[in-house]
């Protein structure tokens, strides 16, 4: 995909998200926005995967660690053809498949089911050992919040993961800044995070600007040159992105916009869309 | 008596392993940096590329286990109880009940025939944990034979595991040509019609020394093992409760939400009859020889007999 096409389809992820969320009446916007660009790089881009074999044997993993961001993971596997996107509407309701959480039994192309925070970083290690042991190609992605890196197991996956070299695993930390009792490092810091990955034995990436295409790409080009070492990328990003009143809020962390809101929030990135569609 | 022999169970475990991985390239054994003790180390021996030691760090253990079930590998994940079941309890509730994944629990040192360690490292809270997760099998093997067995059903059986092992050496019970193991299938070790005895674990060969001990007062006890705490198998129990009017449990666990529960749970909706729970009665253990400790918490056979007399 061109970087201009990329840029659509995030937009239209992002209108997937708020539209799941504003259905649900519930649910996370704000880390689902902020990682829009990347999720959209990942299944546009990134992995080797096929919508129409979503349990293919050499496929790449993804493990979305952040878990309660999952309206951001179902709106990018329904716009890559997973599953139709108007299920995302049912996101959360009683009887459907697209739970509150990943859900891998269910969901088509959810590789691992998460939530409970710092749980899903182990999960993908175990599946990059996995690769290893058994000289399987694929790689595994996994995306944790910034926020998430508080829980301490994370730092035991990452322990191994270093000690193990397990250079077909990245590990994406969407740095948006901003958790549920207010921004990071003012409830509790986890900076700096890219000298913690360091003393991991992680290769280390600072992804500056989380939310723009080319330099999601220039990250994911550096990580796939990296031998010997896992690579972790400390993306920094907005949260709420491209929804002018979510941006940087941390109200915006779990909650739904109501139907004024909503309306607002479309129109915004109708906005986006039409100026990307004239560029 | 004449020499019986022993085993302990998590040796069981880790000479189970081997012959399991000897027939199947896709077993695979973590370990928490207790190799030795729980007897992984037996199977790592034989396949060092297929033993994979976490750390100290139980949690990411289950995780790592769960990514792995996920690629068609069959992880056997082993460390004490107290650590599987209760440190790791959430990891394996989420990452690996929720998700349905097939992972193996090797559980050892559990309940207060750990020993010297004391309360922190004995474990007796394990069994209820693991029978509240959705569709966690929960095995209990008595001796040697039961333990290897319950190793091959849980390979063969689709779907998380808890196996519960011991510390302690315990008598070899079941060394008979007809001996097999089905999960969720108890075994009536002795008919009797006077009492019941539901035992599990180590306590199974306690229990049947105590039906000796009450035989000769004239007691005709059944002893029943249940080596599958979930799913019970409820026809056998019922019926246990139906012939024999009494019914008395035993195990080294909490009397709260162990064997004794699950067999309260079934007796309750299909035979109400009265049950005396013989088990860790709502305490912490402490250090001491396991032999002692299993005397003193009134689970040998002196203990059961005289449990069993006190209440028919």
């Amino acid at each position: 995909m061109t970087k201009k096409e990329l840029e659509i389809t995030a937009n239209e992820v992002r209108k997937g998200i708020v539209s799941a969320v504003h259905s649900a009446k519930a649910g996370h916007p704000g880390g689902s926005l902020s990682a829009a660009d990347i999720f959209t790089y990942l299944y546009f881009e990134e992995m080797n995967i096929d919508p129409k074999d979503p349990k293919k044997a050499d496929r790449d993993r993804f493990v979305l660690s952040k878990g309660h961001t999952a309206p951001g993971l179902y709106s990018v596997l329904a716009e890559r053809g997973y599953f139709p996107k108007e299920d995302l509407l049912t996101l959360r309701h009683l009887g459907s498949y697209l739970q509150g959480h990943p859900d891998m039994k269910h969901i088509p192309g959810v590789d691992m089911s998460s939530g409970s925070l710092g749980q899903g970083i182990s999960a993908a290690v175990g599946m990059a050992l996995s690769a290893k042991l058994s000289d399987d190609n694929y790689r595994v992605y996994t995306l944790l919040g910034d926020g998430e890196i508080q829980e301490g197991q994370v730092w035991e996956a990452c322990m191994f993961a270093g000690f193990r070299k397990l250079d077909n695993l990245v590990v994406i930390v969407d740095n948006n800044g901003l958790q549920i009792d207010g921004p990071v490092d003012e409830v509790c810091s986890p900076y700096p995070i890219g000298e913690k990955f360091k003393a991991f034995n992680f290769h280390v990436i600072e992804l500056k600007d989380g939310n723009d295409m080319d330099q999601i790409k220039a990250a994911f080009d550096e990580a796939k040159t990296v031998k010997g070492m896992p690579v972790a990328i400390v993306a920094h990003t907005v949260k709420g992105k491209g929804v002018s009143f979510m941006e940087n809020a941390v109200g915006w962390h779990g909650k739904a916009p109501n139907d004024e809101e909503y309306a607002t929030a479309m129109e915004d990135l109708k906005k986006v869309g039409d100026a990307l569609c004239q560029k | 008596m004449s020499e019986v022999k022993k085993v302990a169970t998590r040796v069981s475990y880790g000479e189970a392993l081997v012959e399991l991985a000897k027939e199947h390239d896709n077993v695979y054994v973590l370990d928490a940096d207790l190799a030795a003790a729980t007897q992984t180390g037996i199977f790592k021996k034989v396949y060092p590329e297929r033993h994979i030691d976490c750390g100290i760090a139980e949690c990411n253990m289950m995780g790592i286990a769960a990514g792995i079930a996920t690629t068609g590998k069959v992880p056997f994940a082993s460390s004490f109880a107290m650590f599987a079941a209760g440190r790791a309890f959430e990891q394996v509730r989420n990452s690996i009940g929720y998700p349905h994944l097939n992972v193996k629990i090797g559980a050892t040192h559990a309940g207060i025939s750990v020993g010297e360690d004391g309360a922190t490292h004995q474990c007796n809270e394990d069994i209820a944990l693991m029978r509240t997760i959705p569709g966690m099998v929960v095995l209990n093997p008595s001796d040697d034979i039961e333990a290897k067995a319950c190793v091959k059903a849980a390979y063969e059986h689709e779907g998380p595991v808890y196996m519960r092992f011991g510390r302690l050496a315990v008598p070899v019970i079941n060394d008979n040509a007809d001996y097999k193991f089905e999960i969720g299938k108890g075994v009536c070790l002795k008919d009797g019609k006077d009492v019941a005895i539901i035992a599990t674990g180590l306590c199974v060969s306690e229990a049947l020394e105590a039906a000796k001990l009450l035989e000769a007062d004239g007691v005709n006890a059944r002893v029943i093992n249940i080596h599958t705490i979930k799913p019970i198998d409820r026809d056998i129990v019922v019926k246990a409760a139906k012939e024999c009017g009494k019914v008395v449990t035993v195990e080294e666990h909490s009397v709260i939400g162990g064997l004794g529960s699950a067999v309260c749970g079934v007796l309750a909706e299909e035979c109400p009859v009265k049950v005396k729970k013989i088990g860790v009665n709502d305490v912490f253990g402490e250090s001491g020889p396991a032999v002692k400790l299993i005397e003193k918490y009134g689970l040998d056979a002196k203990g059961i007999y005289a449990g069993v007399k006190a209440f028919i």
